[in-house]
């Protein structure tokens, strides 16, 4: 008995009693929630979503109601996971300044955690599509580019480009530029298809493609060279045409004034 | 150029107005006063400054020389493929930089040595050249008018009129021999236009719509509203001799819109649970329209700007496309893939004058 | 031209009897000319006047570029290979391993990455075409507003400008024939363009394609017409063009000792030889400098072509954009009847393609027809003394101008954070008004520097020398222009507007006026009548006011 009741009093008995406890409680979780919910609940996670609660009651609830059921002036926010939020208060897209055609890039005005607290408290509302780990948008094969190059021109080079320079929609909307955006928001991007642009989910698109168009995408707006010098914008024949014209045949022109002009005279009369 | 170290002597006197070609005091105030006199340039009247120029225009010369040098050292030295940072043009092929400028440079000194040359030590006597009227006089005209009137005549061209018919007649009809040639140019366009490879389905033997990215089967609840995804037939892979055509037509657009955003309920009947099957392939000219806008599901044309409204049956909302997208009748199979029982009601594409609706 | 008399005497000689060569290279000379005729051909153009204007070399940058365009050509037909077989990439361009392309875009992959100066060569090639439209451009517009299309240089004005139409042809084959996505895509306009033919579109797209797009014969056959056909016209029409600038002496600005009968400037041999030989390697060096600085069609970049795949901003080089413009902006009209379909969205932006560029093709033969001058011109206009014309051309390029902001609609949007329906909306608008507005615009600007010329030739230049007179009142001194300047700005001449003759003829029948003279009796009034041009200043007017004294 007393061996019994000191081994009990082991000073690692109440952690391993914890740890068992709480791996059936999480492993019985896991089995009957949905997947998202799943991570959503750990005593840390409950304290964000606190947190990320008073954030968004100050920054966000003007427009998407006190638990993001949406507005007139800011769309319901159950369901669109805490990627949604990630990406559009990561980019500084939220919160938005006006109302326009579009929400526009800007600074961003919320540091990483608090983004992390208010996604964990949107991502409550209901399940939606997660922030990536960095696993998933970080590509480790060299032939990803490649491949995500074809994707790319698939998928998503009718808006933003051949080279991810943006482009124009109706009525004053338009694709961004994808220079120097984050991978991770570009991945976000894709799972949640914010404002105009389409969803591309892992039904449709799986991770592994999701990850080869990120990968092409840094390498093209950022690692790749251009060989053959200024890329002008990388905006097509408009701006060589208009590089031709100005530093072309205006040199040009120049030169000829050059040529064709009477040197000058020892004196005037 | 300035005159500071010229001897004041041999600069030429200042014109005065008594040198004859000013101002006529009576007449004409208007008249043309000729050619003004010439007056020399440093290098005319300096040995000096003329050899300076000398100089220079060998120099550049020179230049070029030691650019043509460079070219080739450069094409030498430096591989294809080294990228070198060049401030402001940014990360750019080293052989291609220095190849460029050295050529570049190489020719360009010698045209500047030789405008150079022209400008400072060739003279520079503007001299008149008389022109003469294009048109001949009539003595001229008259003879050479009664020569091709002999010949004429000569060849009895107006008198045999049997000749002069058959000989027009023979040559009209020669090149028709040309035209003829060119018929193998192609096939005729019978019905071609008017099917896709989506014709090949039927209610019995469907086709399964195939995901462009995974190159797999799709169920319904994979497309998922505001999403976009691109799909082939089934069978179509990338190998097929016949890809590029058959992608020309065949390419599809998958969007769900929520049933209460849908506004036809024509298009939303050949719908599967509000996921619409389009052509990708715009009716303006063929340019692969898609760019989807998920929350005014309207699709505008990159190349054109033609918009459709995928939730009104793709109907054109602006731009220049004449009529709506074809959209594909879909279903599901017993297993839940995505189908197509048969080809697109109206031809896709394009419209020609053949087509009929 | 001293020189010249020995060459003719020795010309009409049998060459055997000619005085014995004093060096090798007048034995060589002798020999070609016993053979060629060399020395009476040299005779008239050894010592050839050109006059010196800058705007008189806009030309020879066509003709530069146009031969430079040719020598890049040729070396790229050594590498490119012009299929549209399919292989898979395995070059060096890492972002393409392992995809599907045909082997043109291959070869021309090969061409910017594994040939060492290939990419220079490509970049030369195309910087110089693009240079080459527009310098064409350039030079039609000099020769447009100086009147130098007047006889006797209206056949060479339509030379010329069958060089600039070809010249567009020949660039849009030439960006297509690498089969990268941004040309691909302009291959497939042109299929719907084609089927939008009536009647015939189907046929002529079966025909030109081989069968149905992209099939694999347009790559190949682009690549003949691009190389072989349209080259080969060019250079006959460009030969032509130069053998009549020749013939007919260049034409010359008004000014002191210039007249319509003379040219005056400095001969060919040896200032135009170095300067014009010179101008040669100045434009070749720009233009590799050019190639050096800038990229020009990445291909590598756009990828190749897939009938599925596109990239927004898909334009084409800037010399077609106004016919992208045209397709743009046009509003998707089609009619349905009887079974058929005619696409009028496409059809006529196509047809009203050719008829921008014909509209100023046939303005020399519209204008020699209003004026009815017969008359040899060789001393040019300055715009302003041709008002209507004047304003005629620039209300034409603004409406080139509108049509290129149609075809560049996407990025102006973007770049200027506008509607692209907006921009769409204000060009179609535009297209009608703006060539007007700027018509009046331009007119009364012309008329408004006329008045200035009046009023120097009359009053003199401000000296900027302020005089007090004695009443206590400022003056600016203004001084007499000298003789040349006075002849300058008086030196042309104003045609008055076509006399209907009168409607009953001296025996008192009535005569019968066509309809066409009519009309052209009021088009001339609009180009000659008092509201077109202020009367230039009399002798007797500038006598008046320069014989009192005081006045300023």
């Amino acid at each position: 008995m007393k061996k019994l009741s000191a081994r009990r009093r082991h000073p690692l008995a109440a952690l391993v009693v914890l740890l068992f406890a709480l791996a059936v409680t999480g492993g019985l979780y896991a089995a009957f929630a949905p997947a998202e919910k799943a991570q959503a609940d750990s005593s840390a996670q409950s304290l964000a979503i606190d947190e990320g609660k008073r954030l968004f009651a100050v920054g966000c609830s003007s427009c998407h109601g006190l638990n993001g059921q949406g507005s007139s002036t800011g769309p319901s926010l159950v369901g669109v996971g805490s990627a949604a939020v990630d990406f559009q208060v990561g980019t500084g897209r939220m919160p938005a300044q006006q109302p326009g055609a579009q929400i526009p890039r800007k600074k961003v005005i919320y540091s990483q955690a608090e983004i992390d607290q208010l996604a964990a408290f949107v991502a409550s509302f209901g399940p939606g599509p997660v922030v990536p780990t960095k696993d998933q948008y970080t590509s480790t094969s060299p032939d990803d580019v490649a491949k995500g190059g074809e994707l790319f021109r698939t998928n998503c080079a009718q808006c933003h480009n051949f080279a991810g320079s943006g482009g124009a929609l109706t009525q004053g909307k338009y694709a961004p530029s994808l220079d120097g955006v984050d991978p991770k928001h570009i991945y976000e991007a894709m799972q949640t298809g914010p404002q105009n642009m389409p969803s591309f989910p892992d039904s449709t698109m799986p991770e592994a493609q999701k990850k080869q168009i990120v990968a092409f995408v840094r390498h093209t707006t950022s690692e790749e060279p251009n060989p053959g010098g200024l890329a002008l914008g990388s905006l097509g024949p408009v701006t060589e045409g208009l590089f031709g014209w100005i530093f072309g045949l205006g040199a040009l022109i120049a030169v000829a004034i050059w040529v064709a002009a009477h040197t000058t005279k020892a004196k005037k009369s | 150029m300035s005159h500071d170290n010229m001897p004041e002597n041999k600069l030429p006197e200042a014109h005065d107005a008594s040198h004859g070609h000013d101002v006529a005091p009576h007449g004409d105030p208007f008249a043309d006063p000729g050619l003004p006199v010439h007056q020399p340039r440093r290098t005319d009247i300096d040995e000096r400054a003329a050899k300076r120029a000398e100089r220079q225009v060998s120099l550049m010369f020179i230049v070029s020389m030691l650019a043509t040098a460079g070219f080739i050292a450069s094409y030498v030295i430096f591989p294809i493929d080294k990228i070198v940072y060049i401030f402001p043009l940014g990360h750019v092929s080293a052989l291609n930089f220095a190849l460029g400028l050295t050529l570049g440079v190489a020719l360009f000194c010698i045209g500047a040595g030789a405008v150079h040359w022209a400008r400072t030590l060739m003279s520079d006597h503007e001299v008149p050249a008389e022109r003469h009227p294009i048109e001949a006089d009539d003595e001229v005209r008259a003879d050479v008018i009664e020569q091709f009137k002999t010949g004429a005549a000569e060849s009895g061209f107006g008198r045999r009129k049997m000749i002069r018919n058959t000989m027009i007649g023979s040559m009209a009809l020669v090149p028709l021999s040309g035209v003829v040639l060119l018929r193998d140019l192609g096939p005729l366009p019978e019905t071609k236009l008017d099917h896709t490879g989506w014709q090949e389905a039927t209610p019995a033997q469907p086709i399964q719509l195939i995901n462009m990215n995974t190159d797999l089967p799709m169920k319904a609840e994979d497309i998922q509203v505001g999403s976009l995804t691109f799909a082939k037939p089934e069978g179509l892979t990338e190998d097929d001799e016949q890809f590029q055509e058959k992608i020309a037509k065949d390419a599809l657009m998958l969007v769900r819109i929520a049933p209460e955003d849908l506004k036809d309920s024509d298009s939303s009947d050949l719908g599967f649970q509000g996921i619409l099957a389009y052509s990708k392939i715009c009716t303006h000219v063929g340019c692969p329209i898609s760019l989807y806008e998920q929350q005014t599901h309207h699709a505008l044309c990159p190349c054109h700007q033609s918009t459709f409204d995928l939730a009104d049956g793709a109907r054109v909302i602006f731009g220049p496309a004449g009529h709506p997208l074809p959209q594909l009748k879909i279903t599901t199979d017993d297993k839940g893939f995505l189908i197509a029982t048969g080809d697109f009601s109206k031809p896709v594409g394009p419209s020609f004058w053949e087509r009929s609706a | 031209m001293s020189s010249a008399s020995s060459a003719t005497t020795g010309a009409t000689k049998p060459s055997s009897t000619r005085a014995k060569p004093a060096n090798k290279g007048e034995a060589a000379a002798d020999y070609l000319d016993g053979r060629l005729g060399i020395y009476s051909l040299a005779k008239a153009n050894l010592r050839k006047i050109f006059p010196d204007h800058w705007s008189f070399m806009l030309g020879e940058i066509c003709l530069y570029t146009f031969v430079i365009i040719i020598l890049t050509g040729v070396y790229l037909t050594l590498f490119f290979t012009p299929s549209m077989g399919e292989v898979v990439y395995h070059g060096t361009y890492a972002p393409l391993n392992g995809i599907k392309m045909s082997e043109a875009y291959a070869s021309t992959m090969n061409i910017s990455f594994e040939v060492r100066g290939g990419l220079l060569i490509r970049q030369i090639h195309h910087w110089a075409a693009i240079v080459f439209i527009a310098a064409m451009f350039v030079h039609m517009m000099r020769v447009f507003f100086t009147g130098a299309f007047r006889k006797p240089r209206e056949i060479n004005w339509l030379f010329g400008f069958l060089l600039l139409f070809l010249g567009m042809f020949d660039g849009f084959m030439g960006y297509s024939l690498p089969d990268d996505l941004l040309s691909g895509t302009g291959i497939r306009f042109m299929e719907g363009a084609v089927l939008a033919v009536p009647l015939v579109g189907t046929y002529l797209q079966m025909f030109m394609f081989g069968g149905e797009f992209p099939g694999n014969d347009i790559i190949p056959r682009l690549f003949t017409v691009h190389v072989l056909l349209i080259p080969g016209i060019m250079v006959g029409l460009l030969v032509a063009h130069l053998i009549l600038v020749f013939y007919h002496k260049h034409t010359q600005f008004a000014g002191p000792g210039k007249t319509e009968e003379n040219v005056v400037g400095m001969p060919l041999m040896p200032v135009y030889m170095a300067k014009a030989g010179g101008f040669f390697f100045l434009v070749f060096g720009i233009i590799a400098a050019m190639s050096a600085i800038a990229t020009v069609n990445p291909i590598w970049a756009y990828g190749p072509y897939r009938p599925d795949q596109v990239s927004t901003d898909a334009q084409p080089d800037w010399y077609m954009g106004f016919s992208e413009g045209l397709i743009r902006v046009m509003p998707g009209w089609e009619i349905h009847l009887w079974g058929h379909t005619l696409n009028l969205g496409v059809f006529i932006p196509l047809m009203v393609f050719p008829m921008v560029l014909a509209v100023i093709a046939v303005y020399p033969f519209l204008e020699s027809w209003i004026t009815g001058d017969k008359r040899e011109h060789h001393i040019l206009d300055r715009p302003r003394n041709a008002p209507v014309r004047t304003a005629l051309g620039v209300a034409w390029i603004s409406w080139y101008l509108v049509m290129l902001i149609g075809g560049g609609n996407d990025l102006v949007a973007t770049h200027l954070h506008l509607s692209l329906n907006d921009i769409t909306y204000f060009v179609r608008t535009s297209f009608f008004l703006v060539p007007i507005i700027v018509f009046f615009v331009t007119k009364r600007w012309c008329l408004g520097l006329q008045r200035r010329d009046k009023e120097k030739v009359l009053h003199g230049r401000e000296t900027g020398v302020i005089k007090r007179l004695p009443h206590g009142e400022f003056v600016e001194i203004h001084a007499q222009l000298p003789a040349d300047k006075l002849h300058k700005l008086t030196a042309h001449e104003q045609l008055q507007p076509m006399e209907l003759p009168a409607e009953v003829d001296e025996n008192g029948v009535k005569r019968k006026i066509g309809r066409l003279t009519k009309l052209r009796a009021k088009i001339s009034k609009g180009y000659f009548g008092e509201y077109s041009q202020i009367a230039k200043p009399t002798a007797e007017e500038h006598h008046e006011i320069t014989s009192g004294h005081g006045h300023h």
